[in-house]
């Protein structure tokens, strides 16, 4: 079970509390939690990534286990802590502003 | 009768509602705590489809929408009855607003201008406006910054753009305002369903004659001394456009400066400003009952963003323009400095006439007299984005 935390905005929007756990199947990347992410939220597609080129919104960052992931390959995979679920997959909105 | 305020804050939604004498007020919210709400709007056919634009910097463009007048919302397509629908698999795409390229258009537009002069790729930011049709209440159009005119015909699944309006050939003149390039509103025509009339910031005003498939700018008689051509075909900061339903040739602009009508549908502007004490400002709109009155606000100057002299006056034409008289009862006479956006107007259609405006300072005001006199409904709110108003049966 992969465990996600949502900066708060996203959780009211997804009408969450605390951490998401979710199921996935074959390798554990960036792009593949955020896939089982948005299949279960799909009111949460178009946050985290833009809707057509699947790029991070520039002020979502993306964070495990004390590294900033942000930058990495999506299809890279994700530590063996967050693909065994013993870390959360963090993302994070950017302190700005507002 | 019934009367539902529908207020868009910098974080949060609020609902106000009262009865026809409309002394009491039952404030709900906020609604989407946090975010940005543009705007919100109620279907003319059903008053409990409710649509709204929550925005952030952050996360992008939701649109969200209520059938229960304002209880319950839900990102359209994602309800927890078509989560379950064994057909129905979310698609996910009520937020995604991507404009058209596609070869059919005639004319992909790539770039407008930018506040140096260059050309700028158009992005795609929020909604700022929706309008919903007056006939299908799964019908909405969304003004667009960059300006662009989407509409759903799907109760807000999904939205695609109506490529002719952003494909003329004046595009690339567009430039921003100060508050990014948005087109802020959309009137559609009561009378003449193939004709509406949109207004963008800084390019002018647009009308279509086909129902969205071409456009043309509808400018004429505008004049704007910070363009290097003040009488240019687009380039005009329009704030505003208001129309009364019985007249939909007779529009009413609130243009950056100066307040303009026209009675040929925008074929020809003329000012109407005369003795306001400013004519800048941002909102215009239109007694339910008397299409010849009209309401302003103005504001001092296009870099203070406050009432004149620090007193918040609505000012009423009863004349179409040019004579304005002053509304002050009930509203601060002294050491006011908000302001009033554009979208944060509205009236009902009680008789006497109501009439509604929010505040960046977060009051709502309304005054159920025509404007003779004000009484705060709400205080305190986060600064208001947009009002509108519903008037149920």
């Amino acid at each position: 079970m992969i465990r996600v935390v949502l900066p708060p905005h996203l959780r009211t929007l997804a009408r969450v509390d605390g951490e998401v756990e979710l199921e996935v199947a074959g390798a554990v990347t960036q792009r593949s939690v955020l896939d089982a992410l948005e299949t279960c939220y799909p009111m949460l597609r178009g946050t985290m990534r833009d809707h057509v080129s699947q790029l991070r919104r520039p002020l979502v960052r993306f964070f495990a286990c004390g590294e900033d992931l942000s930058h990495e390959p999506p299809d890279a995979a994700l530590p063996d802590a967050i693909a065994q679920g013993s870390e959360p997959f963090l993302v994070i909105g950017a302190i700005a502003g507002g | 009768m019934n009367i539902r305020v529908l207020v868009g804050t910098r974080k949060g939604a609020f609902i106000l509602t009262s009865d026809g004498a409309r002394k009491r007020w039952k404030v709900s919210g906020p609604h989407f705590a946090g975010w940005e709400i543009y705007h919100m709007k109620g279907s003319p056919v059903d008053p409990e489809r409710i649509y709204a634009s929550q925005t952030s910097g952050w996360f992008g463009q939701i649109i969200q929408r209520s059938d229960d007048g304002g209880k319950t919302w839900n990102t359209p397509g994602s309800s927890a009855e078509e989560l379950k629908s064994p057909d129905g698999s979310p698609t996910g795409e009520s937020n995604k607003f991507v404009y058209d390229t596609s070869a059919e258009t005639g004319k992909p537009l790539t770039t407008h201008q930018w506040y140096d002069g260059t050309q700028h790729p158009w992005e795609f930011k929020r909604v700022w406006h929706l309008e919903p049709s007056p006939d299908d209440p799964d019908t909405v159009y969304a003004g667009v910054e960059d300006a662009a005119l989407f509409r759903t015909t799907d109760g807000g699944k999904s939205w695609h753009e109506l490529p002719g309006l952003r494909g003329s050939d004046s595009g690339p003149k567009w430039q921003p305002g100060a508050g990014g390039m948005c087109l802020h509103t959309i009137l559609l025509d009561p009378k003449n369903p193939q004709r509406m009339f949109i207004a963008i910031s800084a390019a002018g005003a647009f009308r279509t004659d086909d129902a969205g498939k071409t456009w043309r700018p509808i400018n004429r008689g505008l004049h704007s001394q910070y363009i290097p051509d003040p009488a240019a075909e687009v380039g005009h900061c329009v704030h505003r456009i208001a129309m009364h339903p019985s007249r939909p040739n007779t529009l009413f602009m609130q243009k950056h400066w100066d307040v303009m009508r026209t009675d040929d549908a925008g074929d020809a502007w003329r000012e109407v400003s005369d003795n306001l004490p400013s004519d800048f400002g941002f909102p215009i709109d239109v007694h339910a009952h008397e299409p010849e009155t009209i309401y302003v606000v103005p504001i001092k100057s296009d870099s203070e963003h406050y009432p004149p002299k620090g007193r918040l006056r609505v000012y009423r034409s009863r004349t179409g323009g040019n004579e304005w008289e002053a509304l002050t009862k009930g509203l601060p006479q002294r050491n006011c400095y908000v302001n009033v956006l554009r979208d944060a107007m509205s009236v009902d259609s009680l008789e006497p006439c109501g009439i509604y405006f929010g505040t960046t300072g977060g009051q709502v005001y309304a005054s159920t007299n025509a404007g003779d006199s004000w009484k705060p409904i709400v205080r305190d709110l986060p600064g208001v984005l947009s009002v509108e108003v519903q008037t149920l049966p």
